[in-house]
Formats: structure tokens, C-alpha cells, sequence
């Protein structure tokens, strides 16, 4: 069972459609365990229960890159292989990324309004995740101005690995603009080494959080594939009515 | 050789000549300035203050409307075809057509920073640091625009998503441009510093731009 296995629609609907009932049962096991060590967590002594939205914030700063890796690579399977599901995963994963960043600036910036009392600061980490929100933005404006998926799939193949190379050096320059307006000092959580009674917990949620992205993923992915058959039913339909 | 030396003449004669608009972009240039002072008030010193990143946002707006002239008008007429099945190698070809973009619009808006420096107030030192960045990150605005110019090229109307596409990629040549025209200015930082970093983003983006908008134009128009 190779990759290239995977290219045939049919086959790969016939396994997702076995492998996605256990899928789904893990992550809402990994949940159901995650969030009960979140809710016997200690509260931290200076910043309460707030606290625990660390416990959803972090797990999804961590997939909103984690997913914009899994569509270079299927960008670099658009483009060098030409795999036929590479633009199904790539296109999927694309809204998934774009919700998981999405929530970790919302549940950011709910923390940030008792801890620092504001919702928004420009500080370096903040503004990196909201230019990564605005690319997945754009990859899926890209996808839908153009009506060819194939098309599409490849223009957002081309603009997915310009990003991935661009991401760490926009990372860089933001780091730097902010060290160079204000220094460092308010918003760092500090060199202080995460108590294991908060890290246990963090790590069972960054499991369910990934069992959740490829869960969905895959879902969409079946999900793509179908919509895809269903256009070019109608289109073989329509180019009938139209006769020969 | 003789191929691109024609490519890089016709584009030049292009963009001067007639509706090549070549100058557009310095008019927009001076409109944008000129309607600074109405939104933030006509403070000198905080006009001076602001004065470099007025002057580079002035920029890089007008070097984006001016992209969708850099490809877009050879696919109307065909002639970007003719590109695509010519000898030359694509990377090249699509290089060429850039740097013949910016010789026309983005050297323009350079040349004319100094004396938008003036309506802001900007000393004779301040206005060169800016030039000189805007030098140095003008093209990087036109190569990184050129992959946007490149995906976009099938569409009908990809103005809008352009500016969307490629605005993002540009933070990076902001923060520095602007970064070491305030170094050069007040700054406790050397100039040499950032500058040396966007000197080194435009020499990146004179690599991946054309190689990226090659594979685009390529997978696009097939």
C-alpha cells in the first residue's frame, strides 16, 4: 500500500469510508480525555483559570501551520507528481487551516483582554499568525475565482509554496519590526519552564487537535471528491441534452 | 540573447510610448501624498515623523496597480503565447519583462521620492535614505508582484485579488524599507543593518519571482 495506490478516487473513498468511523472515535476520545485533564489542571497563580484557554490557543497555532505544511506538500504533489488527489488534499486543508488560525487569534485575543486588557496588541507573534490568516486567505480566494478545478488547483499549488517560503521570512521580519518599536518585556511569558501538571494535559490536547485536522480533512477530502463527481455528471448530462 | 534584448526593448517602447501609462504610477504616487496631510493633519513634524512610511506605503501602492500592465496586456493581445512556445527560456523571459517594468514604473517612483520628501517636510538626508531604500526594494515589490501578475493571468478580472495575493507577500521589503530609512533618519539602529537585509530580500525575490511566475504561467496557461 504505497501513495500512488491512493491516486485511484474509488479506492481511497472505499478505505476513508472504513478508516474515518475510527478516526472520528479517537478524536473524541483524545478530547474526552484532554478535556478532563484540562479541567483538573491547576489554575496558574498569577493568571487564574484563564489559563486554560492556553489549552485550545496553543493546539491551534500549532495546526494553523501544521496545515499549511500538508498543502505545500501536496502543492509539491500537484506540480512534480501530478497526483490526482494532491489538489483534493490541497484544497481541502486550505478552509480547515484558515479555521484553526482563525481560533487561535480569537481565543488569543479573549486572553489577552483580562491579562494584558486589550484585545489586540501588534506584538510579533500576534501579527504573524493574522498575516498567515490573511495568506490562507488569499490561497482560498484563488481557489474560488477560477472555475477549473485543475487550473485552480495548480495557480494555488504555485502561490501555496511561494507562501511556505515567504512565511519564515515574513516570521523574521515581523520579530524584528517589534523588538525594534517596543521591547520585549509585557508580553513574554518568560523563560519559566511549563509545569508538568500543565504540559500532560497541553500534549493530550495537541493530539486531539491533530486526530481533529486529519479527521476533518480527510472528510472534506471525501467530501471534494464527490462534489467533483457530481459536476461532471451534470456536465456529461448537460453536453446530452445538448446532442451531439 | 538577441531575443530578450528585443523582448526588453519592445516592453520599454511600450510603456512610453502611448497608453503604456508609465507615468501613472508617479501620478498616483503624488495623489496618495497629497492626501496624507487631509487624514492626519497638516503637522510638519509629525509629517516628518511619518514621512518615510508614508512615502514607502505611496510606493508600494502604486507599484501594485501598475502590475496588472505586466503581463496582462500580453495575454490580451497574444503576444505572452508567443512567449510561452519561444526558445527562450520562460525564467528568463518573464525576468526580462520585469526588469523592464521597473526601469518604468517602479525607477520612476524613486526618482520622484526626493521631491515628495519636500511636501513632507523631510530633511535632505531623510529624503535621500528614503530613495536610496526605495532603490533598493522597488524591484523586490515588482519581482514578488510578478508571481501575483503570473497566477492571475487567466482571470478576467484579478485586479482586486492581485492586491490580495501579493500585499502579504510584501511585508517583509516594508518593515525593512521603512526600517532602515528611520535608522538612517534617528534610529538607534546602523542603517546597514536592515538595509543589508532588504537588500538581500530583493535579491531573493529576483530568484523565486521569476522562477515561480514561469511554473504559473506555464500550469495556467496550458
Amino acid at each position: 500500500m504505497s501513495l500512488i495506490d491512493l491516486a485511484n478516487p474509488s479506492r481511497f473513498l472505499a478505505l476513508t469510508a472504513r478508516v474515518l468511523p475510527w478516526l472520528a472515535a479517537a478524536t473524541v476520545l483524545a478530547f474526552a480525555i484532554g478535556i478532563t485533564e484540562v479541567y483538573f489542571a491547576p489554575d496558574d497563580y498569577q493568571q487564574g483559570a484563564t489559563v486554560k484557554i492556553m489549552f485550545i490557543h496553543v493546539p491551534a497555532a500549532w495546526l494553523g501551520v501544521f496545515a499549511w505544511i500538508v498543502m505545500s506538500a501536496a502543492a509539491l504533489g500537484t506540480l512534480v507528481w501530478r497526483h490526482p488527489l494532491a489538489d483534493v488534499a490541497a484544497k481541502a486543508a486550505a478552509p480547515i487551516g484558515a479555521a484553526f488560525t482563525l481560533m487561535c487569534l480569537v481565543t488569543g485575543s479573549l486572553w489577552g483582554r483580562p491579562m494584558w486588557g486589550t484585545y489586540w496588541v501588534w506584538d510579533a507573534r500576534l501579527t504573524s499568525v493574522l498575516v498567515l490568516f490573511l495568506m490562507y486567505l488569499g490561497v482560498i480566494a484563488l481557489w474560488r475565482t477560477m472555475d477549473d478545478p485543475a487550473q485552480a488547483a495548480r495557480a494555488a499549488a504555485v502561490l501555496t509554496l511561494v507562501g511556505a517560503i515567504n512565511i519564515p521570512i515574513i516570521k523574521f521580519s515581523v520579530d524584528w519590526w517589534n523588538t525594534l518599536h517596543q521591547p520585549a518585556s509585557v508580553l513574554r511569558l518568560g523563560g519559566s519552564t511549563i509545569h508538568p501538571a500543565i504540559l500532560a494535559p497541553l500534549i493530550v490536547m495537541a493530539v486531539a487537535f491533530t486526530l481533529l485536522f486529519v479527521a476533518l480533512h480527510v472528510a472534506a477530502m471525501r467530501n471534494e471528491i464527490m462534489r467533483r463527481r457530481v459536476r461532471t455528471l451534470m456536465m456529461l448530462q448537460a453536453g446530452a441534452r445538448m446532442g451531439p | 540573447m538577441t531575443a530578450l534584448c528585443a523582448l526588453f526593448v519592445r516592453d520599454l517602447r511600450l510603456a512610453v510610448r502611448v497608453g503604456g501609462g508609465a507615468l501613472i504610477g508617479v501620478l498616483f504616487f503624488l495623489v496618495v501624498v497629497t492626501l496624507m496631510p487631509f487624514a492626519i493633519g497638516p503637522d510638519l513634524g509629525l509629517l516628518a515623523r511619518m514621512g518615510p512610511a508614508i512615502l514607502w506605503l505611496g510606493a508600494l501602492l502604486a507599484s501594485l496597480l501598475a502590475l496588472d500592465r505586466l503581463l496582462a496586456t500580453d495575454h490580451e493581445d497574444g503576444s505572452l503565447d508567443l512567449i510561452l512556445t519561444a526558445r527562450v527560456p520562460l525564467e528568463l523571459a518573464v525576468a526580462v519583462k520585469a526588469l523592464a517594468h521597473w526601469l518604468t514604473t517602479g525607477l520612476p517612483l524613486v526618482l520622484s521620492s526626493p521631491l515628495l520628501g519636500l511636501l513632507l517636510n523631510l530633511e535632505a538626508k531623510a529624503s535621500g535614505a528614503v530613495a536610496l531604500t526605495l532603490l533598493a526594494g522597488t524591484p523586490a515589490l515588482t519581482f514578488i508582484g510578478l508571481i501575483g501578475a503570473a497566477l492571475t493571468v487567466p482571470l478576467r478580472r484579478g485586479g482586486l485579488l492581485l492586491a490580495i495575493l501579493v500585499l502579504p507577500l510584501t511585508i517583509p521589503v516594508l518593515i525593512f524599507g521603512v526600517a532602515a530609512s528611520n535608522a538612517a533618519i534617528a534610529g538607534p539602529v546602523p542603517f546597514g543593518a536592515p538595509f543589508g537585509i532588504l537588500c538581500a530580500l530583493t535579491l531573493i525575490s529576483l530568484v523565486i519571482g521569476p522562477i515561480a511566475a514561469a511554473v504559473a504561467l506555464r500550469q495556467g496557461l496550458e
